[in-house]
């Protein structure tokens, strides 16, 4: 997985609550069988129309944020399936952070296995970067994972949390499935254990 | 320490825990279907990884298989195809349980693994899908999760958890006539909204929930996901045990009586802590209908479509997007809303239960609408409903009569919505496009739904109710 430590860029701005997975990347593009590629989807349904052609005021259509890495967004981003063909859209289309005053559970834990960073703060807070996201390349945001920080255009700094070992493989670019087998030993005790406890597992 | 179920679940199943709360979960149960799992078991192969417990793991193909009867023929289109091949390969490959296209127990998986006795008390199950909730009726802490998971399970048997907080809904009463567990489902996430379960795992107890069947209970816990809970859950019963007992993976003999032993004690403490509790008087439920593009958009029949501006906040500007979408106007009666088409069918109302719950309803009567299906859970389902005759009743009515899949339930397979086209559906989502580009879809009980095709409107089916329906 690729590393993430920090990142300075235009953020594009998206307001809408509730913005759920089936918006983020439509059913139809889910029959792939690969994990790239699904950029161009992205949002598919709001970013072109019935012929196939960008809708010009879409805000990932606009010049500005055509190479956007950060979205700010409304509340409850991510709500939905379970499919991780979103973040791998994101990914995929350049997008590296997300900030939002909340996310859905599931989209929220995948982005961290894409080496993406969603981002929660409080609504002023995301307000103010939303206004600075709607001055597209006059405004760009920074965000620093080491000291868990989103800087503003004019220099505000809005700690953030994150979970301690999520940071760690993020910034150390760490593979979920090699550190799991590392407890092998554990899995196979508990496995042991539960043969005796519940037989008819 | 005083337990909640949850608790005593996840106690039973953590095999690591880090000094951050960290813990390594082990699984009991991954159902694996089409769509989320080419890219895990390609990630596997690609770094030369074996599954851990095959024998753990079931797959049955869902969202893309089409449901008409010429599918023995094979899938048209090729994406599709494609993807149900891969499972079909990995499936044999890795050596799985598997029910393939042709199988008879083939279904949605969430129907297929409590039909099968895959899903016990007391288990933890997922799935790369979000409505896993569905099993948490069992007593089963139950979760959709992502590719990558997919992945870590198949590889480990286990998942990378934090643990969620406690969160107790309860239904108080008995459900008045005509009220569904569907209409429960919903009217719960019309009042916590679809963030109000974020960070928790529900428990959903009561008299109400008591009283239904487990059939009912796995429509309450399948939509847990749309109120943003992690899962949903139900302390198993006597009910619970007899619907268990029997079925091919569940346990017999002297293990049976093992396993009865412990499920009997999976129950929450009398004085565990509770992070959140939401109660809801049964007899306040009634027949509801979502209005817009979220499951929370949900109202009573007997409601009229929203102002946009009776909201505060981004949903000022989420409803008037919604109500655009659905070609609706602030004002309107719901019960006056004309709909073209009417699905009945999806892992949150496809089991036998609501099969007849809409039969009882169209029985005698004819649809007054353009198009109507019915597409059972699983073959068994449909089987059953053969022979019970309720085929009939839904075929003399007018509707098509399908083999099971996740149909209409999202866009993935032939049956689909066309722009601009409104249909009653007992699924789960009323996302944009979730039935079709420019698809409208209104959410209710099967019911309600049977109600929409033999009036061609949004219908209180109390209206049409001969004697009281249940599920
Ligand atoms: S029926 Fe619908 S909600 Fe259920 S698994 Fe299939 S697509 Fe998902």
């Amino acid at each position: 997985m690729e590393k993430f430590t920090n990142l300075t860029g235009v953020a594009a701005p998206m307001p809408l609550v509730n913005i759920d997975t089936d918006m983020i990347i439509p059913k139809q593009f889910l029959k792939t069988i690969q994990r790239s590629g699904l950029g161009r989807h992205l949002f598919d349904e709001m970013r072109y129309d019935d012929q196939g052609r960008e809708i010009p005021e879409f805000v990932l259509n606009q010049p500005a944020y055509r190479e956007a890495q950060i979205l700010i967004t409304g509340d409850n981003f991510g709500c939905g399936s379970s499919r991780e063909h979103a973040p791998w859209a994101l990914a995929d289309f350049g997008i590296k952070v997300i900030i939002s005053t909340s996310f859905a559970e599931i989209f929220y834990n995948n982005c961290f296995k894409n080496g993406m960073l969603p981002i929660v703060l409080p609504q002023d807070q995301v307000d103010l970067l939303m206004e600075d996201a709607r001055k597209g390349a006059n405004a760009r945001i920074a965000i620093d994972l080491e000291s868990q920080t989103v800087t503003s255009a004019d220099g505000q700094v809005f700690g953030f949390e994150i979970d301690p070992f999520r940071k760690h493989c993020l910034m150390n670019g760490l593979d979920d499935i090699g550190l799991t087998l590392e407890k092998v030993a554990s899995i196979d005790t508990f496995e042991s254990r539960a043969a005796q406890a519940r037989p008819w597992v | 320490m005083p337990k909640t179920l949850y608790d005593k679940i996840w106690d039973a199943h953590v095999v690591h825990e880090d000094s951050d709360g960290t813990c390594l979960l082990y699984i009991d149960r991954h159902l694996v279907h089409e769509v989320t799992s080419p890219q895990a078991f390609e990630g596997l192969r690609m770094a030369g990884r074996k599954l851990r417990a095959p024998e753990k793991t079931i797959a049955v193909p869902d969202h893309n298989v089409p449901t008409t009867p010429d599918r023995v023929k094979g899938i048209e289109n090729p994406e599709s195809r494609i993807q149900v091949e891969a499972l079909d390969r990995n499936a044999r490959e890795f050596g799985v349980h598997y029910y393939p296209v042709n199988d008879v127990r083939q279904g949605i998986v969430h129907i297929v693994g409590p039909e099968q006795g895959w899903t016990l008390p007391g288990m933890t199950v997922v799935c790369g899908d979000s409505h896993t909730a569905t099993h948490g009726a069992f007593g089963a802490l139950a979760h959709g999760n992502g590719t990558s998971e997919v992945e870590h399970v198949l590889a480990t048997q286990t998942l990378i958890q934090k643990k969620s907080k406690n969160m107790k809904v309860e239904i108080t009463g008995s459900l008045p006539p005509g009220v569904t567990a569907k209409d429960i489902t919903l009217s719960v996430i019309g009042a916590t909204g679809t963030a109000g379960g974020t960070g928790y795992v529900i428990e959903y107890c009561g008299q109400a929930i008591e009283e239904l069947s487990m059939e009912g209970r796995m429509t309450v816990c399948n939509m847990a996901i749309e109120g943003g809970a992690r899962a949903g859950l139900i302390a198993p019963d006597e009910k619970t045990f007899a619907y268990v007992q029997g079925r091919p993976h569940a346990p017999k003999g002297a293990q049976w009586d093992a396993a009865l032993a412990w499920w009997k004690t999976l129950k929450s403490d009398p004085d565990a802590h509770w992070d959140k509790v939401v109660t809801l008087k049964a007899e306040d439920i009634v027949p509801v209908v979502t209005w817009g593009t979220s499951p929370e958009d949900v109202l009573p029949i007997t409601g009229t479509v929203p102002a946009p501006e009776s909201f505060s906040g981004g949903k000022v500007e989420a409803s008037r997007r919604a109500l655009d979408y659905m070609g609706l106007q602030p004002g309107t009666k719901l019960s006056e809303i004309e709909v073209d088409t009417v699905f009945i069918g999806s892992c949150t109302n496809g089991r036998i239960e609501d099969l007849r719950a809409a039969a009882e309803i169209l029985k005698g009567r004819k649809i007054a609408v353009k198009r109507a299906m019915v597409v059972p859970g699983s073959g068994l389902v449909r089987a059953q409903a053969e022979e019970e005759g309720l085929a009939q009743i839904f075929i003399d009515a007018g509707f098509e009569w399908r083999l099971a899949g996740c149909s209409m339930c999202l866009a993935m397979n032939p049956d689909q919505l066309a722009p601009g086209e409104r249909c009653a559906a007992p699924s789960n989502r009323n996302f944009e496009g979730r039935q079709g580009r420019g698809g409208r879809t209104h959410l209710m009980s099967p019911a309600m739904a049977a109600a929409a095709a033999i009036t061609g409107r949004l219908t209180d089916v109390r209206e049409l109710t001969r004697e009281p329906v249940s599920g």
